[in-house]
């Protein structure tokens, strides 16, 4: 009978769902993501804005170091720190509000009563935040090339080092955002929340100013975290070598990159894998 | 086919801390039955509900949503059950079609993307952001959002506040349309009418107890739907119940002001029924005064 048949096609959900919902997912995250003048323009456009404006500002100033015929120019400087605010600001900030925003509105327990994997859910939010992040990376290495003559490098192990920082730093601010999602009770709190808490370690990691003019303790504090990593590893990859006599220690340490960004990508998994909900507590 | 009730409630009961909302509720709905859960806000009806779609665990009690209890459920029952929640998720950004798609693929046995928008009116809206529909519209996406699963069992919750009478009708046919097709359907709803359009049997829940469950037109007894003579004379309006009220009629003097004769309707013997009810805020005085006159 047809309705028998029916009724067995619906039971089925066929082998390879998650992956093709997940798939779909992405297209209607970036579909949303485009329409949303907040996300473009305060995750997506503003680092580049704010390195147009720190670029230019500073342009004329004494380049930061000289050492023999080598100098770490202002513009130079900046351009790693917009980077990793970059990564931070789609990843913690913008994934972070996202969904909790969606889980307040009701749209992600909508989602809840549909077959849809978490998992899949999971998927399109990061294949948003990867893909937004390259493109946008793209734009702020283009702008600072084009428009401020700042040379990038030409050996393959510093872009290496720009590829696995990249990515690791992006694994590591997704899983952050869905713990920090966490927390907003309500649509109208949820950026209200996220903001402050966002904006302070960008202050602290030397993003916005650079690292070792800060006093020892705000820089022990914000190598706890790790955003202060993620600039430094940028760095590392981008800037002359001898830039690393801006560096605490005067020295590059790419395997602390690589351990504070990779256990606070495994411990918010787990805290994030734990706390996450499709639904607000009533 | 299974002949076994699409969904089986029996003593489901919620509580936080020292407050029951939901307390002890059982009811059967069979397959392809529409049936209503009536009660005021704050009855426990959403409550009940959601505790079937599977997002609050009972604190007593069993449910079973063809066969299956909602908690346990796996994306295989999810795909048979369609869910329009009381709140509109605002998935603003994306066009009618877009969202309709995209839910289309999760489904593993989805209707056709444009019979359904167009099934709820919305074809010329098709290319339009959600989010830029009107309050109406956007919860005739929450509809079809809920049965592009071609579900089994679909829940609505409250599916037509805040609605124009033109739009609740056009509304009231299209689930007519879908109950047609087989679909056993959970609505709750505070308008009377709605229930009478379209449900089978109700429940009447407040203060989280279950208080009458029967078919719509048995619901609350025979002795409820009394026919009621109504005049007015010197000394005031007068009411009398009565299973004969053509001779009541007759026994008047001369021409009473504003003679009826009403046979009490759903609403009536819902009011009724929620003002007997001690804990809740007193809404229809009037009921109780026909019943103190009927006494």
């Amino acid at each position: 009978m047809t309705a028998t048949a029916v009724t067995d096609a619906r039971q089925n959900i066929r082998p390879g769902h998650t992956l093709q919902t997940g798939v779909d997912r992405i297209r209607v995250e970036l579909l949303q993501y485009m329409r949303r003048s907040d996300a473009l323009v305060f995750t997506f456009l503003f680092p580049v804005l704010l390195y147009v404006i720190f670029a230019s500002a500073f342009s004329a100033v004494d380049p930061m170091l000289i050492v023999g015929d080598e100098q770490v120019t202002q513009p130079q400087y900046y351009l790693p720190a917009m980077l990793a605010a970059g990564v931070f600001l789609s990843g913690v900030q913008n994934l972070g509000i996202e969904i909790a925003v969606e889980r307040n509105d009701g749209t992600l327990q909508r989602l809840a009563a549909t077959p849809l994997p978490v998992l899949a859910y999971c998927i399109g939010k990061l294949g948003q935040l990867v893909i937004t992040s390259i493109v946008q990376a793209a734009l702020l290495l283009a702008v600072a090339v084009l428009a401020f003559g700042i040379e990038l490098p030409t050996e393959p192990e510093r872009w290496l080092t720009l590829a696995w920082v990249f990515f690791l730093a992006l694994v590591c601010f997704a899983v952050l955002g869905v713990v920090i999602a966490q927390l907003p009770r309500s649509v109208s709190s949820a950026a209200a929340v996220v903001i402050p808490v966002a904006l302070a370690l960008q202050f602290i990691s030397g993003i916005f100013l650079p690292f070792a003019i800060l006093p020892e303790w705000l820089q022990t504090i914000a190598n706890a975290f790790p955003l202060a990593w993620v600039g430094h590893g940028f760095r590392s990859a981008l800037l002359p070598d001898i830039a690393r006599f801006l560096e605490v220690g005067e020295a590059w340490s790419l395997p602390m990159v690589a351990i504070v960004l990779g256990a606070w990508a495994v411990a918010g998994s787990v805290v994030a894998a734990v706390t996450f909900r499709w639904i607000k507590r009533g | 086919m299974s002949t076994a009730p699409a969904v089986v409630v029996d003593g489901l009961t919620k509580r936080y801390g020292d407050r029951t909302v939901v307390d002890g509720v059982s009811f059967e709905i069979g397959r392809g039955e529409t049936f209503a859960l009536l009660g005021p806000n704050g009855a426990g009806k959403s409550t009940t509900v959601e505790m079937l779609e599977g997002f609050r665990t009972p604190t007593g009690g069993s449910a079973r949503v063809l066969g299956v209890d909602p908690r346990q459920g796996g994306r295989d029952w999810r795909s048979r059950i369609g869910v329009v929640l009381q709140s509109t998720g605002q998935a603003g950004a994306l066009t009618v079609r877009e969202i309709l798609t995209h839910f289309a693929r999760v489904f593993p046995a989805s209707r056709d993307v444009d019979e359904t928008i167009a099934a709820v009116g919305l074809t010329e809206h098709a290319k339009r952001r959600v989010g830029k529909l009107s309050g109406g519209q956007q919860r005739r996406v929450d509809v079809a959002l809920g049965i592009i699963g071609r579900p089994e069992v679909l829940f609505l919750d409250e599916p037509t506040t805040g609605f124009d009478p033109q739009a609740r009708r056009r509304f009231w046919q299209l689930i007519r349309d879908v109950a047609s097709d087989g679909t056993t359907i959970l609505l709750t709803t505070h308008y009377l009418d709605e229930a009478e359009q379209l449900a089978d049997r109700a429940g009447i829940i407040a203060g989280g107890r279950l208080l009458a469950l029967d078919a719509i037109d048995r619901i609350g007894g025979a002795e409820a739907r009394t026919p009621i003579v109504r005049w007015a004379d010197a000394s005031g309006r007068q009411e009398v119940h009565t299973h004969e009220p053509a001779a009541v009629v007759r026994g008047l003097p001369g021409e009473p002001d504003e003679l009826e004769i009403v046979r009490p309707r759903l609403e009536d013997i819902y009011l009724a029924m929620i003002d007997a009810e001690p804990a809740d805020e007193g809404g229809g005085s009037a009921a109780r005064e026909t019943e103190e006159v009927a006494a």
